[in-house]
């Protein structure tokens, strides 16, 4: 798959687990952006990329950590499109357990969250996890294991989050 | 594996993950079958995992946004091709059906609980499936400099390589007999493994693609190890100038697009169907 048009092809899934880490479109839009301006400046390297998936993730995952260390100054959302956020399921009860999901993964620590994203979203091997990250496979297991934890404990409301309020 | 290892943590979220072995799967669903309140916690991971799923598959459907089209379309050297890349782009942006959620993993294999795993999962009709084949088509076959990435006269490679990352064995169609000859193949990124896609051309050097993906769930079926033989029907869509036959077959989908009138790719998608004759497994 080492041509010039996969990119085209790999857009709409770095798009969904960049929405999954980023938390909103605009930032999840310019992450995935900035990957693949990235990735077209390494284009070079290419041919030698053995496994494209985890080099492309590998990229929005270097570009997000530094990010988050070094939050830009906020941007005014002008909502021009006036798309919905995100496909919601239809009723509202549906509706109000999505946005808990949403609202509690944003509580995770980064690092467990996007472990639980590349696993839940791209249904990574553990070994492809490691790779893509840069960390030995015992700290993805251990990461796994605390971030599903917690995703448990913020959705049954035992955990009380910094700030998400548990509305019944 | 020793049935007496102990079960590790690590076990249990392989189990949820179906990354274990069928040996140590089975071991880990003895172990949970004592333990009432490890088994809620394995479920409460795996319902975690669907709901992850559902919430943000529905990017997959969505239009994108010019800029991101613009920062993946490809540059030089591939400029001249522009023409090429604004049809699948304008079939990208449009896009009613782009993602295709996956039913059965081929790697967990008849499993009970990777089978329950996959039910979970959102499941979508096939037409995701048809949308993603033209947008290949599109791309692809108006490449003069390197439609396929293994060409024909290395059919044997061609074979070994897509068997090898599907996961099974995978022999393209043979069209010579309707005026097709096989160019080639290369593999795209499908929902979640990848997908083949075969490249045929006329003797006018029209091309034809058939795509090939075992992670469809086709309307009305479930993720069930049985293919569902019964609702194999071909269906017919269009996206721009290409026309899309297409079928499932269990997990199995098949898209077979072309420039060409309906009848013609009619005629084409019946002799490969006969061709792949009994419903296949994963």
């Amino acid at each position: 798959m080492n041509d010039e048009r996969q990119l085209l092809t790999w857009l709409p899934r770095l798009r969904r687990y960049a929405r999954a880490l980023a938390g909103n479109r605009d930032d999840a839009d310019d992450l995935v952006q900035d990957t693949l301006e990235r990735a077209w400046a390494k284009s070079g390297l290419w041919r030698g990329v053995s496994d494209m998936r985890a080099w492309l993730f590998g990229i929005m995952h270097n570009l997000h950590v530094d990010a988050v260390r070094r939050p830009r100054p906020p941007i005014i959302a002008v909502d021009a499109d006036g798309l919905p956020e995100v496909a919601m399921a239809p009723t509202q009860s549906e509706r109000l357990e999505v946005l808990d999901l949403q609202a509690a993964l944003a509580q995770l620590p980064v690092e467990q969250r996007e472990i639980l994203l590349l696993i839940a979203l791209e249904d990574m091997a553990y070994g492809d996890v490691a790779k893509t990250l840069g960390i030995p496979i015992g700290t993805v297991m251990s990461r796994l294991s605390r971030g599903r934890e917690r995703l448990r404990a913020l959705m049954e409301g035992r955990a009380t989050p910094a700030r998400l309020k548990v509305v019944k | 594996m020793n049935p007496n290892t102990p079960i590790t943590e690590a076990d249990l979220h392989a189990f949820v993950d179906a990354q274990l072995s069928p040996e140590r799967q089975r071991e880990v669903q003895a172990y949970l079958a004592s333990r009432p309140e490890e088994t809620q916690r394995v479920q409460a991971y795996r319902e975690q995992k669907s709901a992850l799923r559902s919430l943000f598959d529905p990017m997959l459907d969505e239009a994108l946004p010019a800029r991101l089209l613009n920062a993946a379309r490809p540059r030089m050297p591939w400029y001249q091709q522009r023409a090429a890349a604004g049809i699948a782009i304008a079939l990208l942006s449009g896009a009613a059906g782009w993602g295709l959620r996956s039913g059965l993993q081929p790697a967990a294999g008849p499993d009970m609980l990777a089978r329950q795993d996959a039910s979970a999962i959102t499941l979508t009709s096939a037409a995701g499936f048809a949308q993603r084949a033209a947008v290949a088509h599109a791309v692809y076959s108006p490449d003069q400099r390197r439609p396929v990435e293994v060409d024909a006269a290395h059919e044997e490679q061609l074979v070994a390589w897509l068997s090898k990352r599907m996961g099974t064995p995978m022999k393209p169609p043979h069209l010579q007999a309707l005026g097709y000859a096989l160019e080639g193949g290369r593999l795209l990124p499908g929902g979640r493994g990848p997908v083949a896609q075969f490249m045929y051309s006329d003797a006018a050097g029209a091309k034809l693609t058939v795509y090939v993906s075992n992670e469809v769930v086709g309307p009305g079926q479930h993720a069930d190890p049985e293919p569902a033989a019964s609702d194999t029907r071909f269906r017919f869509t269009r996206e721009g100038a290409v026309n899309v036959f297409y079928w499932t077959d269990g997990s199995w989908g098949y898209a077979i697009s072309a420039g060409v009138d309906r009848a013609e790719l009619a005629r084409v998608s019946s002799e490969i169907y006969s061709q792949l004759g009994a419903p296949r497994r994963p």
